[in-house]
């Protein structure tokens, strides 16, 4: 069976007034059937956009590209408009990073949940009624009756959550992309949340695209990881591997930043920033930050190294930690 | 909510009073007094004119002529007009209608036109389509009535010949009036062919009344859909598969119309200020015109009855459309 979601070489490139901007480059992900894979990187890396471009849901100043992109079997770059809007929602679905702004204000969760079956299933209106309450009720939302009942904004951060993933589960996806589904929660309920979602996905046995800061969550939840750095995929291996032997100095310093490799609240900070659209260095994007950098990491890009080597893009992936000395 | 209204109530009052100070030392304010004007050039006496300024209360102090118009404000008697000897209130309520006719269809015309405009516009920023929205309603805006009605008049009544110049309907129909709606009258009149003059003496005041809240309303439009569509819950909806008549129609718009409702209750004031020009310029026998009229002849309770009712009505509609914000906007109704 082919993979789920196969993506090769994505690029995202966005019209500014500064002239065009490449938010994401080279990005590959295959997701398979009931894989759990984690997206990580600092802010700005691209992430999101990677994702929305998956989605169809960038803004009209974004040009996508890739080499491949399909998703079940169907060419995502080829499907009309309408065809993705059957596919969206319904197969793939998206929890955003906001639950308080993700979430219309002017209407209640319970329409906004029954709106997504109406769009899907032929449920007829008292079924999806019910069929809504369920859904409240399996991501854990005490009394789901009355609150289909409630407007977002009388419900906590945690709770919209909730209703987003219900929302995105509602048509029990093949694939669903949580993008830092917790970042804007407290602590006690990022938890829960993370929880929740490794829950839903085992019983539902969808694959999920966890995009997050956070390398504890990683190691909690995913099976694969891709690491990206400045729109690009730096890295890509198996959770167990990464954390052993990871072969880019990006996501060296990532996992050396965890204090005691123990789980980290945020993503460490590694000195400098993510170079943005008007300071993009020549060569390695990585090379102002990097602590291995040499005069051919200036000139030259490196490209995408072997699979055993995590294809790490680097000229001098890091050598397993049993030969280091 | 409650509170949220007693305090709007609450505030009426004193504007309310306030009204009647502007309004009464407004009148007073324009050169010349009622008997002057209705001598004309004749000349008269000056006992003579001492002697009808009395008989009009007009000798007394300023203060006193003050009270007693208050007074009688108190007991619902906003005095008898000095021309006509009618009482004031019945003067406004007979004309009011053909007021309110005009003032219904040049907003319901501007909302109609507007709102798509503003959103098409909205959607489709920065194109030509944009550009062509967003310049003719500044046009329209900056547009003055004095110059745009007859402006239309030329054009349509005049060079073309395809719309009446003046009036509410063809003289050639005469029925009593029932409702003062002339649309309606015309159809219970059953008389054949008025109602098409009704509608065809309605369509150039409509237009240069309706330009104006048309353009204000395309734009706020236009800027709240631009900013509204940026949320992430518009990002949201089109996420799970919505067609985008839906995401933008319902979803981007329910919240855009929260600001565009208010300006639309603003527009109330613009309404009967424009109504005064456009009635003038189409002899609309409604309450613009017959403002205007009683300015000409210093018929002071007229005036202070006319502007203080006036007043009252864009009182009254301001606050329905600030109960009307909370309610379309979930957020304020359940403060409290
Ligand atoms: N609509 C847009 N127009 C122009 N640039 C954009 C747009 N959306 C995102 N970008 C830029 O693309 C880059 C990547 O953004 P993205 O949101 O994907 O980062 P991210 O990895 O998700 O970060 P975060 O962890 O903060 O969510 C950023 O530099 C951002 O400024
Ligand atoms: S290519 Fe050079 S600068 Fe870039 S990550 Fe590898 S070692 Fe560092
Ligand atoms: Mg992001």
């Amino acid at each position: 069976m082919s993979a789920l979601l196969d993506i090769r070489g994505l690029s995202v490139t966005f019209t500014t007034a500064h002239g065009g901007f490449t938010a994401v480059e080279g990005v590959d992900l295959t997701v398979e059937h009931g894989e759990v894979v984690a997206v990580v990187g600092e802010s700005g890396s691209g992430k999101s956009v990677a994702m929305l471009a998956v989605m169809g849901l960038l803004p009209w100043t974004a040009t996508v590209h890739a080499e491949r992109m399909q998703f079940a079997g169907r060419d995502l770059q080829t499907l009309g408009a309408a065809a993705r809007r059957e596919i969206i929602g319904r197969d793939m679905a998206m929890v955003f990073q906001e639950p308080m702004t993700s979430l219309n204000p002017c209407f209640t969760v319970g329409f906004q949940l029954t709106e997504t079956l109406a769009a899907h299933t032929k449920e007829r209106r008292a079924e999806r009624r019910r069929h809504a309450a369920r859904l409240l009720a399996q991501v854990g939302i005490p009394e789901p009756e009355a609150r289909l009942a409630a407007y977002p904004h009388q419900l906590s951060g945690g709770m919209n959550q909730r209703v987003s993933i219900a929302m995105a589960i509602a048509c029990r996806p093949k694939l669903l992309i949580a993008d830092e589904p917790t970042t804007a929660l407290d602590v006690t309920i990022q938890a829960q949340i993370l929880e929740l979602l490794g829950r839903l996905q085992e019983e539902s046995g969808m694959a999920l695209v966890l995009i997050t800061h956070d390398m504890g969550v990683v190691a909690e939840t995913a099976q694969r990881v891709v690491v990206q750095y400045a729109g690009q995929q730096v890295e890509s291996q198996n959770v167990r591997q990464l954390f052993r032997a990871p072969r880019h100095p990006y996501t060296k310093a990532l996992l050396d930043a965890l204090p005691g490799r123990h789980r980290g609240r945020r993503l460490p900070s590694i000195p400098g920033v993510v170079p943005g659209q008007l300071d993009r260095p020549g060569g390695c994007l990585f090379h102002p930050r990097c602590g291995r950098a040499e005069d051919l990491c200036r000139q030259r890009a490196p490209s995408p190294s072997a699979a055993e080597l995590g294809f790490a893009r680097c000229h001098f992936p890091l050598p397993p930690p049993e030969s280091q000395p | 909510m409650l509170r949220f209204f007693l305090t709007r109530v609450g505030l009426l009052a004193p504007t309310f009073l306030g009204v009647t100070v502007v309004a009464f030392i407004f009148v007073r304010l324009i050169p010349g007094d009622p008997v002057e004007v209705m001598v004309g050039e004749m000349g008269i006496s000056p006992e003579r004119h001492a002697e009808l300024l009395a008989r009009l209360g007009l000798d007394l102090p300023l203060w006193e002529q003050y009270l007693r118009y208050l007074g009688g404000l108190f007991q619902g008697d906003l005095g008898v007009s000095i021309v006509t000897k009618q009482p004031v209130l019945h003067e406004f309520f007979t004309l009011l209608p053909a007021t309110l006719e005009l003032s219904f269809c040049a907003i319901t015309a501007a909302i109609l036109l507007g709102l798509p405009l503003g959103i098409l516009a909205a959607t489709r920023q920065g194109s030509a389509f944009d550009h062509t929205v967003m310049a003719s309603s500044l046009a329209g805006y900056s547009m003055p009535i004095f110059w745009w009605g007859p402006l239309l008049i030329i054009l349509f009544s005049g060079v073309l010949g395809w719309t009446p110049v003046s009036g509410r309907i063809s003289l050639l129909y005469f029925f009593e009036p029932v409702t003062g709606f002339m649309l309606i009258d015309s159809l219970l009149s059953g008389e054949p062919g008025a109602f098409t003059s009704a509608l065809g003496h309605l369509i150039l005041p409509t237009i240069v009344l309706g330009t104006i809240p048309m353009a204000v309303i395309a734009r706020q439009t236009r800027s709240a859909m631009l900013e509204v569509l940026g949320e992430d819950y518009v990002r949201t909806a089109r996420a799970k598969g919505l067609p985008a008549s839906r995401v933008i129609g319902l979803h981007a718009l329910r919240n855009a119309l929260i600001p565009v409702v208010t300006v639309i209750g603003l527009q109330v004031g613009v309404l009967m200020a424009g109504a005064v020009l456009t009635e003038t310029i189409f002899s609309w026998p409604g309450i613009g015109k017959w403002m205007v009229d009683s300015i000409f002849r210093r018929d002071y309770p007229s005036v202070q009855g006319g502007l203080l009712l006036i007043a009252a009505i864009v009182m009254l509609v301001n606050l329905i459309v600030d109960l009307l914000y909370g309610l379309i906007n979930p957020r304020i109704r359940h403060r409290n």
